[in-house]
């Protein structure tokens, strides 16, 4: 396993993900309510890239007739057939059983720490006062 | 269901025939060169003339992204599917489409009213695909659109576009205002076999004046989606009930988006009515699912999904590998990327078949 | 193949119509009025779906009587004793519920379940009746099934498949609320009203076309069912297709499924996948089997169907689907056709499943 620094935790605002690139594979880093979490940007049912998808809730019913939306920002709909995924567990609304996302682990480390290394962290130099999202891999 | 088959399928480098792509036109202006002022000005006016409530929005409002890939949106504006460039980088070259079959199902006057204005449609969105499309990027291949509830003159752009190779179907709505094994349409048979090209059908979101359902319309889009199968059911029992291959041996048609795990059970229905009730149809000769063993091929989009994927095998084993086509109906949500959606497995010689040589065969490519 | 045993319930049985005329008595004074003055009482109310001397209608040895013979000794004779029948579950598609005046409709829709019931049911007690409604006006339906629920011999509601408008559209609601309240299953029977063409694909010319057609009207029927979420509102209902076939029943599994993983929102009171609820709620008469005549082809059809509770026996008579009492397919593993005989169309009818429980149970006592 090896840390990888993917960004600022500025740059990923909750309700908001980041693509990126790590070991040749492309990760999605997801702002949920201040906690962060890293998917596979590929859907397990049909290979559609996740973070062009839409990061909302999850619809639900009492009854026919009966619409609510609740924990908002906690579900992403794929862009392609719109597959529902918890982005806390990668796991298929639909198919909790047999269909989940790939995750990785995900952290958010201090400047200060990670400059004592080791790290990877290919596009930008990591300042101590800085906070960081960090992918192992 | 996440089955392990696709990491190495991933890495092959099969050459595909993809059998539904749809051009769209960033804007109705784009057919501007070739409609006249009179149907310009008249598109100006009173815009189409449909049969259904709505101009410009949808009365099953389509799910996400307005039922498009949400990543299939070009970034200087205009829908998904307008721009070629984004078509070669996002789907044509990423998944090694040798030659992609274009239904070029906007604004082709299928489902026009107004004949006139059909006829100028038709002809215009011909004219477009190929200067617009075929001639830029020759992977593609034009699908010459008609109106099908006006056979005459379908006959004759069938023959006119027929000169030119690089039309290699003849693209009708099986949303007609009658079965289309009714007489009226035959004289689009009678120029599809003249010129010997395939038939294809492909649901449209225009009713023909029937609900999409013998119960009445649905209410939900889930609804009027399944229905992509059950209202192109109809359209095989006429054609064949009709006598359309009798009359017509040499006519092919091709179901583009409809599914294809229905077909065995439809074949089995029909043959068990028709020997109880052959009386009434002296004109069907042999059982009724020998002329659909023979004349028609299925695209797979949208591809069943039974829990156990071998299922799909049987019943592919009882349509026959050769009739299979592969269909990614780009770029549309339900989208058939085929690196993924193929489940189960196949011998080399069946995944040739199913993803390229039936294709290449039926088109002639 | 034939019945390996007797005792089997038949849960597709057709009633002869009567002639318009014996309707008279069981009309009020202002419908026998307007029936006779009208003229409407010398015609003969048959359903377009069902030309009486087309095969479809009746098998060609079932058509004649013998000479003296009554109806019912004629049904007796050929859909009951051959067969060892211990119960069947008969309806009379009686064509008033295509009539567009709902008065007329309702009243004449009375008259027939009247008329079944003391003409049939009084007299033979194997048979067992369906409630006829009509699918374009709930509050009549309602009020008729309000009135012949406490007949326990009624053990379903009967409505065409293509009716007015899909029979899982809210207005229908109060109709299936009713039949739940009762414990009657829904029957919904092959055939229309013609409100709509056929198929979605628009009036066909043959009567053959019409009738391959009536499976797609199934599966757009159940997906009516499930989207609109009737199952969820009425969750002791039972839905059963009669005379619908089933080989498509693989591909509406797994078509349905697919709708809801993609558009799961659009009907967010679907809470499990779709396919479970239909294995749960949703029943198939046996015959027409309109599988492959080769055995291994249809047992690979029953392996996609994933339920062994989905089959009900039946007959379908007088409809000629087989020959003789040829009545079952090759190919049912034996496990299965003991359920299809007795087993699921208990499951599938409450009311069948209670009277046997009583029976049961007084035999138990006497002993």
């Amino acid at each position: 396993m090896t840390k990888h620094v993917v960004g600022t935790i500025d740059e990923v605002a909750p309700g908001m993900s980041k693509l990126v690139e790590v070991k040749g594979r492309e990760i999605g880093v997801f702002n949920v309510n201040g906690s962060f979490y890293a998917l596979a940007n590929r859907c397990p049912h049909g290979g559609g890239s996740l973070c062009k998808g839409v990061v909302t809730g999850l619809a639900l019913s009492d009854r026919p007739g009966d619409y609510k939306l609740v924990r908002m920002g906690e579900f992403l709909r794929c862009p392609w057939h719109g597959w529902e995924f918890e982005i806390k567990t990668g796991q298929s609304y639909c198919d909790p059983k047999s269909t989940r996302v790939r995750q990785f682990n995900v952290s958010v480390e201090a400047g200060e720490e990670l400059v004592k290394g080791p790290y990877v962290a290919e596009s930008f130099a990591v300042a101590v006062e800085r906070n960081y999202i960090v992918v192992d891999l | 269901m996440n089955a392990p088959l696709r990491e190495t399928k991933a890495v092959q480098k099969l050459m595909i025939v993809d059998c539904d792509i749809h051009p769209i036109q960033h804007s109705p202006r784009d057919l501007y060169p070739w409609l006249s002022k009179r149907w310009i000005e008249h598109y100006e006016t009173f815009g189409p003339h449909v049969r259904v409530g709505l101009t410009g929005s949808q009365v099953f409002p389509r799910m996400s992204y307005a039922g498009q890939r949400a990543d299939a949106y070009p970034a200087n504006g205009g829908p998904p599917g307008c721009d070629l460039d984004l078509m070669i980088s996002q789907h044509l070259d990423p998944i090694g489409v040798e030659a992609g079959m274009l239904v070029s199902l906007s604004k082709g006057g299928m489902e026009e009213r107004n004949q006139d204005f059909a006829q100028a449609l038709s002809h215009a969105v011909n004219d477009w695909q190929m200067e617009e499309w075929v001639r830029k990027e020759p992977r593609l291949k034009a699908g010459v659109v008609v109106p099908q509830e006006d056979a005459e003159f379908a006959a004759r752009e069938i023959k006119l576009r027929a000169r030119e190779q690089a039309y290699r179907q003849i693209i009708i709505s099986p949303r007609s205002i009658e079965p289309l094994g009714r007489r009226r349409y035959w004289p689009i048979y009678a120029a599809a076999q003249e010129v010997g090209l395939p038939l294809g059908l492909h649901p449209s979101a225009f009713s023909g004046g029937s609900p999409s359902t013998g119960g009445g319309w649905p209410t939900y889009y889930m609804q009027e989606h399944y229905g992509f199968s059950t209202g192109v059911a109809g359209n095989i029992v006429s054609l064949i009930f009709e006598g359309v291959f009798e009359r017509f041996p040499g006519m092919k048609v091709a179901l583009i988006e409809t599914g294809f795990t229905w077909i065995p059970a439809l074949g089995w229905r029909m043959d068990k009515q028709w020997e109880r009730m052959r009386k009434e149809t002296p004109q069907v000769k042999r059982p009724p699912s020998e002329y659909l063993r023979e004349h028609f091929w299925f695209a797979t989009q949208p591809i069943e999904e039974p829990d156990n994927p071998a299922h799909l095998v049987d019943v592919i084993d009882w349509i026959g590998w050769d009739r299979m086509l592969f269909s990614t109906d780009y770029p549309h949500w339900d989208y058939d990327d085929p690196r993924h959606c193929i489940r189960f497995q196949m011998t080399d010689a069946q995944r040739n078949m199913l993803f390229r040589d039936n294709a290449k065969a039926l088109y002639r490519l | 193949m034939i019945l390996p045993r007797p005792g089997a319930i038949d849960c597709d049985l057709h009633l002869p119509l009567p002639p318009t005329r014996a309707l008279l008595p069981r009309l009020n004074d202002f419908w026998r009025e307007q029936l006779t003055t009208r003229y409407i009482d010398r015609t003969n109310f048959q359903l377009q779906s069902y030309p009486v001397n087309s095969p479809i209608a009746t098998r060609a040895d079932w058509a004649a009587s013998r000479e003296g013979e009554t109806p019912l000794e004629k049904l007796r004779r050929e859909a009951l004793d051959p067969f060892g029948t211990r119960i069947a579950v008969c309806s009379m598609l009686h064509g008033a519920i295509a009539l567009f005046n709902e008065d007329m409709n309702a009243a004449i829709v009375s008259a027939v379940n009247d008329f079944v019931a003391a003409e049939w049911l009084d007299r033979e007690p194997r048979l067992r009746g369906s409630i006829l409604v009509t699918g374009q006006s709930a509050a009549h339906s309602v009020a008729e099934i309000e009135r012949l629920a406490h007949d326990k011999r009624f053990v379903q509601v009967l409505l065409p498949v293509m009716s007015d408008f899909l029979p899982g559209k809210r207005q229908m609601w109060p109709i299936y609320a009713a039949a739940q309240k009762h414990g009657l299953a829904i029957g919904l029977h092959a055939g229309s009203t013609y409100r709509n063409s056929p198929t979605g694909s628009g009036w066909g010319s043959y009567q053959v076309e019409d009738y391959i057609g009536m499976s797609t009207a199934f599966e757009n029927a159940i997906v009516s069912f499930i989207a609109e979420g009737v199952f969820n509102e009425f969750p002791d209902l039972r839905l059963v297709c009669l005379e619908s076939g089933f080989t498509f029943v693989p591909t509406l599994l797994w078509r349905i499924n697919k709708e809801w993983r993609g558009v799961r929102a659009e009907v967010p009171w679907i809470d499990r996948p779709p396919a479970e609820i239909v294995k749960e709620r949703v029943r198939f008469t046996l015959q027409p089997v309109d599988a492959p005549r080769d055995p291994k082809a249809l047992a690979k059809v029953i392996e996609h169907m994933g339920n062994d509770d989905f089959l009900l026996f039946s007959t379908d008579y007088p409809h000629g689907h087989f020959e003789g009492v040829d009545c079952l397919p090759e190919g049912l593993p034996d496990s299965l056709i003991r359920k299809i005989l007795v087993d699921n169309p208990l499951a599938a009818y409450p009311r069948l499943a209670q009277e046997l429980a009583r029976e049961a149970a007084a035999l138990e006592k006497a002993r």
